[in-house]
C-alpha cells in the first residue's frame, strides 16, 4: 500500500508574464505512489514554505477532473502521460523511482503566463462571449418537453459539451490553435435544435474572436484530441469547418 | 430580544409565492440601468443571478476568484437536478417534491420558502433545455429521470455524471451573454474580504485583486452574496480547494445573522482516505446508489481479514454479506436520504465490519447491476465515475467492489435571510450554497443545483426589485466615501497582521490540524463533551495560527499562502460557531446527529417541543460569544412526523 | 475577405489547393504507367499533352495552384510559429501524432525541391520546348534514359516517399478542413487517403524502378 518513490523535478518559475523564466530543480524523496500529481506538488511547497522560500504557484480547485483548472505540461504532455484525465487525477503511480519529471506551463502565445506554471486564459472566455450561447433570456421558455432531440444528437451533442476549457488543446497544439475549444461548443450547439436557429451568426463570430486573440490555425494533427481530457474529438473541429463555411457562402 | 422576521407572505401554501409576485414592487426598464448590483461568485446561483438581473436592465459587477467564472465548483456536481415534472407519470407533483424535501430536510426547513422552491423547479429544467444542456434523453426523444435518495419517484435530470458541469456552463454562457452586450461586468481572480455598510445598508465590498495584490473598492445599491459553502472547515472535503466561507463571515461580522451553522451534510459515498498527504475527498456520485448495492462482510473475522489483506471483497460470499441499508431501511434500500446512508455506514465501520486498510470503508457493489443489466449498460450509465475512481484508487469497479466511506460535501447552514433572499443587513442577499434556506437539516441529492438556480434564475431577479424600488433616487455611491477607506483599512490592517507574524508553520498544516479536529469532534456523530472539547481545541488553534503561521512573499503581489490564510483566519471561526451551535441544539436531526439523542434503534431523535427554530447567531465582538436568535419554525401545512425509510 | 482573414478561409485554400494537386498527380501517375505498358502510347499521351488546347490552358493553372499551395503554407506556417509564443517547451512533445502531420512543411519542400530537378529533366525538354517553338523530345526516349541513372532514380524514390508522407496527412485533412468528416467518416477518409497516397507511390516507384531495369 505505501510504496514511495524518490524523483526529481525541474519546474519551470517566473516572476511574471514580461520577466525570464528559468528551470529550478528540486528533490523529493518518499512521495507515496497513491499521491496524485498537485498533492506532490503540495509536498513540494510545504518543504519550500518551511525553508523559507516562495511556493510554486499552479492553478488547481476542484481536483476532480471538472472544473478545467489544473494545467501542467509534464514530460512532454499537457496534464501528464496518463490518458483521458487532468493534471489533478494523475497519480504518482504513473511515474518510477527515480525519474526526473518536468513541469511547465502551457506554452502559446493566447495564455501568457502569469507567475511559474499560472497562464492566462481569458481568452476563451472571450471567444465564449463573443457567441456561445443561446440568446434567450431567463424566463418565458417552452417546456422541455415541447421538442424532441433524438438521443444520438442529444449524446453527440454531450459529448461536444464535456470540455472544461482547460486549454490542453491549445497547449498540445504545434500550431497553438484553440480549434478544439470552439468546435466543441459550436458543435454542442449546432446539433441541438435551441441552437440551431443562430449557428451561422454563432460560429462566425467564435472563430473571428479566436483568429483575433492570435490563436493559431489548425493543421489537423490531432495533437488536441489525443492530449484532451475530456476525449474530445476532432470531428467537431470538421463540423466547426462546416458550420463556418456554410456560414460565410451564405452570405 | 431582537425579533426575527421572515416576511412570509400571507395565504395557502400554494399561493403564497404568486400573492407575492403578484404585489412587490417593481423597477421600471429605465429606472434599472442606474441601479449597481454586485454579485459575488459565479456558480450556479451567482453566475445564473448575474446573467437574469443583466438580462433585466441592472448593471451588474460579478466577482470570482477563479481564473473563469466556468469553474466554480458548481461545475463539480455529478448525479443530477431535480424537478417536479413528472415526465415519468409515477405520481410525482410539486408538493410532492415539496414533502419530500422538508421530511428530508428532517423537518428544519421552511415551509413557504421549500413550497416556492419546488414551485420553480420545473421552471429550471425549460430554461436549461433553452439554452442548450444536452440532459439525457430517451430514444422517443424527451427527457430521461433517474432516481435519487429520499425519494420514491424519478424526478432528477441528468446530463452523464456532468450534470453540475452542464448547467454551469449553461448560466456561464447567458452570462457570457451578458458580459458582451456590457450590462454585466467580471472581475475574476478577486477576492471578496469584505462588505461596506453605509446607514445600516450593503452598498459595496473590498476585494483584492489576487493577481497584483491589491485591494480595490466597488460600490453597489446591493449586494448579492453567492459564494457557497464553508464544508472546508474540515479541511478535507469533496469541496474545491478554493471553496471557503469567508464572505460568509465578513457578513456575519458586519452584522448578518449565521443561521444553523452546525448543519453539514456528509456525503455517504465518497472515496475513503488514504494518506496524510491527500488534499481533498473524491465524490462518487450518489447516483451509484440507483444500482450499486452497499454491503460489509456479516462476519467480524472476514472484514479483519480483509482489512489485513487476506481475503478480498470477491472472496466473500454472498450469505456472508451485510446489505445493511436493505436490511435496516427495506424501503428505501440503499436510497435512503444521505445523512442516513452515512451514519448507517459509520456504525458498521465502529462496530469492526469496516473495510480497507484503515477499517474505514464499505462496499458498493455492482456486480448485480452488471449481471442484470449488462456491463455495456452499467458503462453507458457510470463510465466516467468508474474511470475516476480507477484513476484515484488503482482497482477496476467492474470487477471489484468499489470502496467508499462518508466526507464532508455540502453546508445546509449559511447566511440567515428572508422569504426575499435578504440578510438581515438591508440590501445584502444571500443565494444558492451561500445563504441556509431550503434543505433544513439535511439535503437530499440533486436539490442544491436545483436550489442554486432557483435563487439566480427565478426568485432573487424579483425579491430584489422589491428592495431596489426605493432606491431608485440614490446615485451611485463614491468608494471614496469614509465607510470604504474605513473597511479597506480594516482589510488591510488585517493582511499586515497577518503577513507580519512570519511563525514557523504553514497555513495548510495548521488547516489539517483544525480538520482533524472537526471530524473528530464535530463530524458525524456529535456529544456533549465532544464538543466542548473541539471549542477549546479550535481557540488553542486560533493562538497558534495568530502567533505561528508563515507566509512567505509579498502582500502586495501574487500571493497563494497569503490567500489560504486569509480563508483559514475566517475557518477557525465558522468551526468555533458550528460547535457552539451544534452544543445548544440538544437533539438530532438530519445532518445533526447528538449521539445524546438517538432512539434505541439508533436514529435521530427529534425533540420538536425545543428546537424547532432556525439558530440564527448574531455577531457581538471579537473575542465576545456570540448571540442566539430563534426563528420558530412553525408548520402549518405539514404535520412533522418521525422520518420513517423502512416502511 | 474571409478567405484571407479569417483561420479556417486559409485553410480553405490549402484545402482546395491541394485537392486541386491531388488531382493533377492522379493524372500524371495515370499517364506515367502508360508508359510500362506501351512506350507508343506514352509518346501519343505527350503528343497530347503537349499540343491539347485545353491542357495548355491548364498548365499556368497548375503552377498556381502550386504557388498558392506554397505560399499559404508558408504564411501559415509563420502565423503558427507566432500564435505558438515566444517560449518553446524544453521537454520535447510526447503526444503521439502521426509523424507526417507535423512535418508537412518539411516534406512540402522536399517534395518541391525535387520537383525542380523533375521539371529540368522532362518537363523543360517536353512542354516547354513545345511552347518556345522547338521540337520536344520523344517521352519514351526520355523516360528510358534518364531512368538509366540510379542516382535519379534514388533521388525520384525519395521525393515520392516524401510524397507519399505528405499525401497521408494531406488527402484526409483536405476532406476534414472543407468539413466533410464526421465520427463515421473520420477513419473512412483517414483509410482512403492512406490507400490513395500508397496507390500513388507505387505507382510512380514502379514506372522508374522498371526502367531503370528494362
Amino acid at each position: 500500500m505505501d510504496k514511495t518513490i524518490n524523483i526529481t523535478l525541474k519546474i519551470w518559475r517566473q516572476r511574471g508574464p514580461k520577466e525570464k523564466g528559468a528551470f529550478e530543480t528540486y528533490k523529493l524523496d518518499g512521495i507515496s505512489v497513491d499521491s496524485s500529481f498537485l498533492e506532490m506538488l503540495d509536498i513540494l511547497n510545504e518543504k519550500l514554505i518551511n525553508e523559507g522560500k516562495e511556493p510554486v504557484v499552479f492553478d488547481h480547485d476542484c481536483r476532480e477532473g471538472i472544473c478545467g483548472m489544473c494545467s501542467l505540461y509534464i514530460n512532454g504532455h499537457p496534464h501528464g502521460p496518463d490518458e483521458g484525465i487532468t493534471t489533478c487525477q494523475l497519480h504518482m503511480r504513473r511515474f518510477k523511482d527515480g525519474e526526473t519529471i518536468i513541469v511547465e506551463p502551457w506554452r502559446s502565445a493566447g495564455f501568457p503566463v502569469i507567475r511559474d506554471l499560472m497562464v492566462d486564459r481569458h481568452a476563451f472566455d472571450k471567444i465564449m462571449q463573443a457567441g456561445g450561447y443561446v440568446s434567450i433570456n431567463t424566463g418565458g421558455v417552452p417546456d422541455a418537453n415541447a421538442i424532441p432531440i433524438s438521443k444520438a444528437d442529444a449524446d453527440e451533442a454531450m459529448d461536444s459539451a464535456s470540455c472544461i476549457g482547460c486549454g490542453a488543446c491549445v497547449a498540445a497544439c504545434k500550431n497553438g490553435s484553440a480549434m478544439l475549444f470552439v468546435s466543441a461548443k459550436v458543435s454542442q450547439l449546432a446539433l441541438l435544435p435551441q441552437g440551431k436557429i443562430e449557428r451561422a451568426r454563432r460560429a462566425k463570430a467564435m472563430v473571428a474572436k479566436m483568429d483575433e486573440l492570435g490563436f493559431g490555425n489548425c493543421t489537423n494533427t490531432g495533437a488536441c484530441e489525443i492530449e484532451c481530457p475530456k476525449n474530445v474529438s476532432i470531428s467537431n473541429i470538421a463540423r466547426l469547418n462546416r458550420e463556418f463555411l456554410k456560414a460565410k457562402l451564405q452570405d | 430580544m431582537t425579533k426575527i422576521d421572515s416576511k412570509i407572505p400571507e395565504g395557502p401554501l400554494a399561493e403564497k409565492w404568486s400573492n407575492y409576485k403578484n404585489h412587490q414592487k417593481l423597477v421600471n426598464p429605465a429606472n434599472k440601468r442606474r441601479l449597481d448590483i454586485i454579485v459575488v461568485g459565479t456558480g450556479l446561483a451567482g453566475a445564473s443571478a448575474a446573467a437574469s438581473l443583466g438580462e433585466l436592465g441592472f448593471n451588474v459587477l460579478n466577482f470570482c476568484i477563479q481564473d473563469s467564472p466556468r469553474r466554480a465548483h458548481s461545475i463539480a456536481a455529478q448525479g443530477g437536478i431535480n424537478a417536479a415534472k413528472n415526465y415519468q407519470n409515477d405520481g410525482d407533483s410539486v408538493y410532492r417534491l415539496f414533502y419530500d424535501t422538508i421530511k428530508g430536510g428532517d423537518y428544519r426547513a421552511r415551509e413557504a420558502n421549500v413550497y416556492r422552491l419546488a414551485e420553480v423547479s420545473n421552471s429550471i429544467i425549460d430554461q436549461c433545455v433553452a439554452q442548450g444542456v444536452p440532459f439525457a434523453r430517451e430514444y422517443g426523444g424527451l427527457l430521461d429521470n433517474r432516481s435519487f435518495g429520499g425519494a420514491q419517484v424519478s424526478r432528477t435530470f441528468y446530463a452523464k455524471g456532468q450534470t453540475g458541469q452542464q448547467l454551469l456552463l449553461g448560466a456561464y454562457s447567458a452570462l457570457s451573454r451578458q458580459v458582451k452586450k456590457g450590462t454585466v461586468k467580471l472581475y475574476t481572480r478577486h477576492e471578496m474580504l469584505d462588505v461596506v455598510i453605509i446607514d445600516g445598508r450593503a452598498r459595496g465590498i473590498i476585494a483584492r485583486n489576487l493577481i497584483t495584490g491589491k485591494v480595490e473598492r466597488y460600490s453597489a445599491h446591493a449586494v448579492v452574496i453567492a459564494t457557497g459553502g464553508y464544508g472546508n472547515t474540515f479541511f478535507l472535503s469533496t469541496n474545491a480547494m478554493g471553496s471557503n466561507g469567508s464572505v460568509a463571515m465578513q457578513c456575519f461580522r458586519k452584522g448578518a445573522y449565521f443561521a444553523n451553522p452546525c448543519m453539514a451534510q456528509i456525503h455517504p459515498t465518497c472515496i475513503p482516505v488514504h494518506g496524510e498527504f491527500q488534499s481533498k475527498l473524491t465524490l462518487m456520485s450518489e447516483s451509484l446508489r440507483n444500482d450499486g448495492r452497499i454491503w460489509t462482510p456479516k462476519k467480524k473475522e472476514d472484514a479483519e481479514a480483509i482489512r489485513a489483506g487476506k481475503l478480498k471483497p470477491t472472496d466473500i460470499k454472498e450469505e456472508d454479506r451485510d446489505y445493511y441499508l436493505e436490511r435496516r431501511y427495506p424501503a428505501f434500500g440503499n436510497l435512503v436520504p444521505r445523512d442516513v446512508a452515512s451514519r448507517a455506514a459509520k456504525e458498521r465501520c465502529d462496530a469492526g465490519y469496516g473495510v480497507g486498510s484503515t477499517g474505514l470503508a464499505v462496499y458498493l457493489d455492482f456486480s448485480d447491476a452488471i449481471n442484470r443489466l449488462g456491463k455495456d449498460a452499467v458503462a453507458a450509465r457510470y463510465g466516467n465515475l468508474f474511470q475516476m475512481y480507477e484513476k484515484i484508487v488503482d482497482d477496476n469497479p467492474y470487477e471489484t467492489p468499489m470502496m467508499i466511506y462518508p466526507a464532508i460535501h455540502y453546508t445546509m447552514g449559511g447566511i440567515w435571510v428572508d422569504y426575499e433572499l435578504q440578510t438581515s443587513i438591508p440590501g445584502l442577499f444571500a443565494i444558492g450554497e451561500a445563504n441556509f434556506s431550503d434543505h433544513g437539516a439535511n439535503r437530499l441529492g440533486a436539490s442544491a443545483l436545483m436550489q442554486g438556480l432557483a435563487d439566480g434564475y427565478f426568485v432573487l431577479p424579483y425579491t430584489i426589485q422589491n428592495y431596489l424600488s426605493d432606491q431608485i433616487r440614490v446615485p451611485r455611491f463614491s468608494t471614496d466615501l469614509p465607510e470604504f477607506v474605513e473597511a479597506e483599512k480594516g482589510v488591510n490592517d488585517k493582511i499586515k497582521k497577518l503577513m507580519s507574524i512570519k511563525g514557523k508553520k504553514s497555513v495548510d498544516s495548521i488547516h489539517k490540524q483544525l480538520g482533524l479536529i472537526m471530524w473528530d469532534f464535530v463530524g458525524m456523530a456529535r456529544t456533549k463533551e465532544g464538543l466542548e472539547t473541539a471549542l477549546t481545541k479550535i481557540l488553542e488553534i486560533k493562538k497558534e495560527f495568530w502567533s505561528n503561521v508563515r507566509i512567505p512573499g509579498n502582500a502586495e503581489d501574487l500571493n497563494t499562502e497569503l490567500e489560504k490564510a486569509l480563508r483559514l483566519s475566517d475557518f477557525i471561526e465558522i468551526g468555533e460557531l458550528m460547535a457552539r451551535d451544534a452544543l445548544d441544539r440538544e437533539e438530532s436531526c438530519g445532518g445533526h446527529f447528538r449521539e445524546e439523542y438517538q432512539t434505541p434503534e439508533g436514529e435521530a431523535l427529534r425533540r420538536d417541543d425545543l428546537f424547532s427554530y432556525v439558530s440564527c447567531w448574531k455577531y457581538e465582538g471579537e473575542d465576545k460569544a456570540p448571540e442566539l436568535l430563534k426563528e420558530p419554525l412553525d408548520y402549518e401545512f405539514i404535520v412533522r412526523q418521525q422520518r420513517n425509510y423502512k416502511s | 475577405m474571409w478567405l484571407i482573414n479569417s483561420s479556417i478561409g486559409r485553410k480553405l485554400i490549402m484545402s482546395l489547393s491541394g485537392l486541386f494537386l491531388i488531382l493533377f498527380l492522379t493524372l500524371h501517375m495515370v499517364m506515367n504507367f502508360v508508359a510500362v505498358f506501351s512506350l507508343e502510347g506514352y509518346d501519343a499521351v505527350c503528343e497530347f499533352m503537349g499540343t491539347n488546347i485545353l491542357i495548355q490552358i491548364m498548365v499556368p493553372v497548375l503552377a498556381a495552384g502550386f504557388v498558392i499551395h506554397i505560399v499559404y503554407a508558408i504564411i501559415l506556417t509563420l502565423r503558427n510559429q507566432k500564435a505558438r509564443g515566444n517560449d518553446k517547451y524544453a521537454s520535447s512533445s510526447k503526444t503521439n501524432i502521426p509523424w507526417a502531420s507535423k512535418n508537412m512543411l518539411v516534406l512540402g519542400i522536399i517534395v518541391l525541391g525535387v520537383l525542380c530537378f523533375h521539371l529540368t529533366d522532362f518537363w523543360a525538354k517536353m512542354q516547354l520546348v513545345e511552347w518556345q517553338g522547338g521540337h520536344s523530345a520523344l517521352g519514351s526516349t526520355l523516360i528510358t534514359t534518364v531512368f538509366q541513372n540510379p542516382i535519379v532514380v534514388a533521388v525520384y524514390v525519395i521525393w515520392v516517399i516524401a510524397l507519399w508522407f505528405h499525401l497521408t496527412h494531406g488527402f484526409w485533412s483536405a476532406f476534414q478542413t472543407i468539413g466533410w468528416d464526421g465520427r463515421t467518416w473520420y477513419p473512412r477518409l483517414k483509410a482512403i487517403g492512406n490507400i490513395y497516397a500508397t496507390i500513388i507511390a507505387v505507382g510512380f516507384i514502379t514506372v522508374a524502378v522498371y526502367f531503370f531495369f528494362v
